[in-house]
């Protein structure tokens, strides 16, 4: 019985790393998305092909070359990284790459009717997206992030192959040191399962928090 | 005699191949009431969108105040607009749109404060004191704290018009602001209108269907068609005794689609 509880304590301080690489990997991401999301609609040609680029890198590569580059080729680039750094980084640049398409579609879905209102009060480009146009589109893009989130959690799991011990390979280390194939997988099942759920539950409310009063609902 | 406060000489508009605005020429006096009318696609909305620089214009120069709208001048030469200078421009004018073009995520009072404590820099104290003043004069001051989803069409372009106000421009410019409006709040919004006329000296440009209400609010009414202005002269000219073809039969047109001239 103890024993079964040391494992379930090797698999809890597994989750806790991936509990750490997904919040520390949305944050990377939600900055690259706005970063490259906001540099796609750019008047500025330079800024929109660096935008571009950058998205279509890394939707178009694998998220597994990804972490090898960052985990086992930066460092000849005299740019050695932790296992959990190669992480955040591998994950945070991939989920972004994603994402930004999600805030550039989000922008676009905002009236045009809404920019020139902001034309008519003489708000500079910078203050109508920051006051006007953003505000609106944060609201058509919560709901996909939250599948960005979940999709990044899901992923965190490669990290295992560069030998972070998050909640995968605490599963395996389980397995291989009880024999016991069930016990580790339900629960890793379980944990992922759980934590998506509150990823989920967490922007649902967020969402619902800041929808109110645009339907007319007194606030 | 002043000088007018907004001059367009022979500017065109095409959007492709179809030619909008051809050769257009115009002057308002300051504090001029004037009235646009004409036929769908004549090109009125479009010749408002150009003065609040919604739309650029292929040829010809605007001056508004005595400045060029979409040039300056640089070492004694003309040159396009930059930002800043339109910027600078846009000041003297505001306008309202047909759909009001709130911003939902916001309430009245803070639709109104936005652009005086954005682009003058105003406290919001000061910006809030000088919104209540206004949602008074349109008659929304217990509206303040309501989101622009709780309010009528006719309530949501009073705010619309309270908020251009709120930056104090010399020119005024309203497309057709009741032209989306159930007949019913139609009254409550050209009443607002008429108070604006009779309190303040404003320049107002107006775009609209209601010839009752142009007879009776402009100084002057333009017939625009295909782009030109085809006849202008004082309301009772134009609505009583109109010397051009076109303008004649615009007019039949509109008595016989029920509305009051
Ligand atoms: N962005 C645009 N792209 C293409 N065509 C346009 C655009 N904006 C306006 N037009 C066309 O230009 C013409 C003039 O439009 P405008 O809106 O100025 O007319 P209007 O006099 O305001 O008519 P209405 O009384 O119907 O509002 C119309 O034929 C319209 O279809
Ligand atoms: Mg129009």
């Amino acid at each position: 019985m103890t024993q079964w509880s040391g494992y379930l304590g090797l698999i809890l301080q597994g989750a806790l790393v991936t509990i750490e690489l997904t919040l520390m990997g949305s944050v990377l991401a939600l900055v690259m998305a706005f970063l490259a999301g906001m540099g796609r609609v750019s008047r500025f040609f330079v800024v929109r092909a660096l935008a571009t680029t950058y998205i279509e890198f890394f939707r178009g590569t694998s998220i597994f070359v990804q972490l090898f580059w960052a985990y086992f080729v930066l460092p000849f680039a005299r740019l050695s990284l932790t296992p959990l750094q190669a992480g955040v980084l591998a994950l945070g640049l991939n989920v972004g790459a994603y994402a930004a398409e999600v805030v550039r579609g989000a922008i676009l879905s905002v009236g045009r009717e809404q920019y020139e209102a902001c034309t008519a009060l003489n708000l500079g480009r910078w203050q109508g997206m920051r006051h006007v146009i953003l505000p609106q589109a944060l609201l058509v893009m919560l709901p996909t992030f939250g599948n960005n989130a979940i999709e990044l959690l899901k992923a965190t799991s490669v990290v295992s192959l560069i030998s972070l011990a998050d909640l995968t390979f605490q599963a395996q280390v389980v397995r291989s040191q009880t024999g016991s194939t069930l016990m580790p997988f339900v629960s890793v099942l379980v944990i992922y399962f759980a934590l998506a759920l509150i990823i989920s539950w967490g922007i649902r409310s967020l969402e619902r928090r800041m929808a109110r009063g645009l339907d007319g609902v007194r606030v | 005699m002043p000088a007018p406060i907004i001059k367009v000489d022979a500017i065109s508009k095409s959007f492709g191949a179809f030619k909008v605005l051809d050769g257009l020429s115009m002057q308002v006096m300051p504090g001029e009431k004037l009235a646009l009318i004409g036929p769908s696609g004549s090109g009125k909305t479009t010749i408002l969108r150009i003065l609040m620089t919604l739309e650029k214009i292929d040829g010809g120069h605007i001056q508004v105040d005595g400045e060029q709208l979409y040039h300056m001048e640089r070492n004694g030469q003309l040159q396009p607009a930059d930002e800043r200078h339109l910027a600078k421009m846009r000041q003297k004018i505001g306008m309202v749109f047909q759909l009001f073009n709130l911003f939902p995520h916001k309430c009245v009072m803070d639709n109104v404060t936005l652009a005086p404590m954005l682009t003058k820099g105003l406290a919001r104290t000061a910006a809030e004191k000088r919104a209540m003043e206004l949602l008074d004069m349109v008659g929304l001051a217990d509206k303040a704290k309501a989101m622009p989803a709780q309010l009528s069409g006719g309530q949501k372009q009073r705010v619309a018009i309270a908020r251009a106000l709120a930056l104090s421009p010399k020119i005024m410019l309203f497309d057709e602001v009741t032209s989306a409006l159930d007949p019913e709040l139609v009254e409550e919004v050209l009443n607002v209108m008429r108070k604006l006329a009779a309190e303040t000296d404003m320049t107002m440009l107006l775009v609209t269907h209601e010839m009752g209400f142009a007879h009776d609010f402009a100084d002057r009414v333009l017939f625009f068609d295909r782009g030109r202005i085809v006849e202008e002269g004082k309301p009772d000219e134009i609505f009583r005794h109109p010397k051009q073809e076109r303008t004649q039969s615009f007019l039949k047109k509109i008595i016989a689609a029920g509305h009051r001239v």
